[in-house]
């Protein structure tokens, strides 16, 4: 705990807040790297109801993929391995990417059929139908992937240290270089509590997006919106 | 009929692309180790020693693992399903606990027991496989319908024998997929191992990393991955084997 009482470690270039930043920074990038790539195409491959073997598949591989094997072929083989964060960041997004495209394709799948013809039935065309009623639907599963995403990739941005770059592992790395038991410890407590934040926050705002989730919890507005009805069937015409 | 190699030639540049160098590009017979290949093949070949150790280390502390998990995880998941209170608590912990990146934990622990140790290590890979297994044993213990679980005890089947005889074999689907599923993330967290001085692959890539030398980097990181597929399409296999009934089902 010492780590933290230091003041010497809360400033500068070695400090907890530029750490954090340097991390973020690389878990950020690649996270909004993924996205891009993974969404948009596994979207419109579970609307299309193609390619499901290759999207359900991927994340076993991505699974299947140590975290740290990968960071290292990434260093190697691309330029510039060791002297900029890039090839990290194609590590990075390598992992973030299978997560995304999985859920993203099979929440867009799990969509009611029903509810998908009845849209069509409505006259709504394919993409309509996609961005106004599947995306909204699959929101939630979406969302689960893109927690798994980010927690894998903030944990492997820890592992960056490793190759030179910055962020949160630099604490473990270093610490452990310099047999610093403190430091080790800080730095797992820093790696630790952002990647729980990331993730409660994440899931805090999947629970808020889906109108469907809202209805079922049983929160407030579910609770005063279940008394308005009942109050307006027992009253009839005295609330209007 | 001998062509002469000149560096535009196909083969000159398909030798160029596969990291054989500059000698091969020319035709020249290759020289044991050139400097732009990712791996040398003749370093490797003096290192088979080294690289059998990590492998056998790395699936040493994965068996050890999964072993521990399923002995730590069964009980827990006995727990979860006869008090139903305790289901809550048991599957959220195990989910905050898998949330924590490995690397952290490794390190978190130290105080515990101790920084750069063996138990340190089994204790992190153990706890990430609790959730996965938890899960899919619940799960499986679950799926059993209630008509079979009210046949066995209208056949006179204590719940304890309903459990052993009726309900894991019924599981065991659920349960090998979990075992799959933990044996590939704990392989490929084992590597973590390795930061921590316990060996295994990692050693390879960490060595690699630190003398900027790719050919340990490649072979620990391929072993790697064909470690992890060669254990999930062996436990895909074995899954087969106790789910017949599932294969009978596959339309034709």
């Amino acid at each position: 705990m010492s780590f933290f009482t230091d003041g010497a470690n809360w400033h500068g270039g070695n400090g907890i807040p530029n750490r954090i930043a340097e991390h973020l920074y690389l878990s950020g990038t690649s996270m909004l790297v993924a996205v891009l790539i993974a969404v948009p195409l596994s979207l419109w491959l579970g609307h299309l109801g193609r390619g499901g073997l290759l999207a359900i598949n991927t994340s076993n591989v991505g699974r299947a993929l140590p975290s740290l094997a990968l960071l290292g072929i990434c260093a190697q083989v691309l330029p510039k391995g060791y002297d900029s964060p890039w090839p990290t960041i194609a590590a990075l997004v390598a992992l973030g990417v299978p997560p995304l495209v999985t859920n993203t394709y099979v929440g867009v799948r799990e969509v009611d059929r029903d509810v998908v013809e009845a849209a069509r039935g409505m006259g709504l065309a394919g993409r309509q139908v996609l961005w106004q009623v599947e995306l909204p639907l699959a929101l939630p599963l979406i969302l689960a992937g893109l927690r798994t995403a980010t927690t894998n990739v903030v944990a492997t941005a820890a592992l960056a240290a490793l190759f030179g770059q910055g962020g949160l592992g630099r604490y473990i790395v270093d610490g452990q270089a310099t047999s610093d038991e403190a430091r080790m410890f800080g730095g797992a407590v820093l790696v630790a509590a952002l990647a729980l934040l990331l993730d409660r926050l994440i899931a805090a705002g999947a629970t808020r997006r889906s109108p469907l989730e809202r209805s079922r919890r049983g929160g407030t507005v579910a609770r005063v919106e279940q008394q308005a009805v009942r109050a307006e069937s027992l009253t009839g015409a005295a609330t209007q | 009929m001998a062509f002469p190699l000149s560096v535009a030639s196909p083969l000159a540049v398909s030798n160029v692309a596969y990291g054989l160098g500059a000698d091969a590009a020319a035709g020249r017979p290759l020289a044991a180790n050139d400097a732009n290949s990712l791996i040398w093949w003749h370093w490797v070949g003096q290192h088979l020693d080294d690289i059998g150790t990590d492998l056998a280390r790395h699936l040493e502390l994965t068996v050890i693992a999964v072993a521990i998990g399923l002995l730590v995880s069964a009980p827990l998941a006995l727990l979860a399903r006869r008090y139903r209170a305790l289901a809550g608590p048991i599957l959220s912990v195990s989910g905050v606990l898998y949330t924590i990146p490995s690397i952290a934990l490794l390190y978190l622990l130290g105080p515990v027991t101790g920084f750069l140790s063996f138990l340190t290590v089994e204790v992190a890979l153990v706890t990430y496989t609790l959730l996965i297994l938890v899960r899919n044993i619940v799960t499986g213990l679950e799926s059993v319908s209630e008509d079979v679980r009210e046949a066995a005890r209208g056949m006179g089947y204590t719940n304890t024998a309903m459990l052993w005889t009726v309900e894991i074999p019924l599981a065991l689907p659920s349960i090998m997929a979990g075992i799959r599923i933990a044996t590939v993330t704990t392989i490929g967290l084992a590597t973590l191992a390795a930061l921590l001085t316990q060996g295994g692959l990692g050693d390879l890539i960490l060595d690699g990393i630190g003398r900027r030398f790719p050919t340990p980097i490649m072979v620990g990181s391929v072993l790697a991955i064909a470690l992890a597929v060669a254990a999930d399409l062996l436990l895909l296999g074995a899954q087969r084997l106790v789910s017949p009934w599932a294969r009978a089902r596959r339309p034709a």
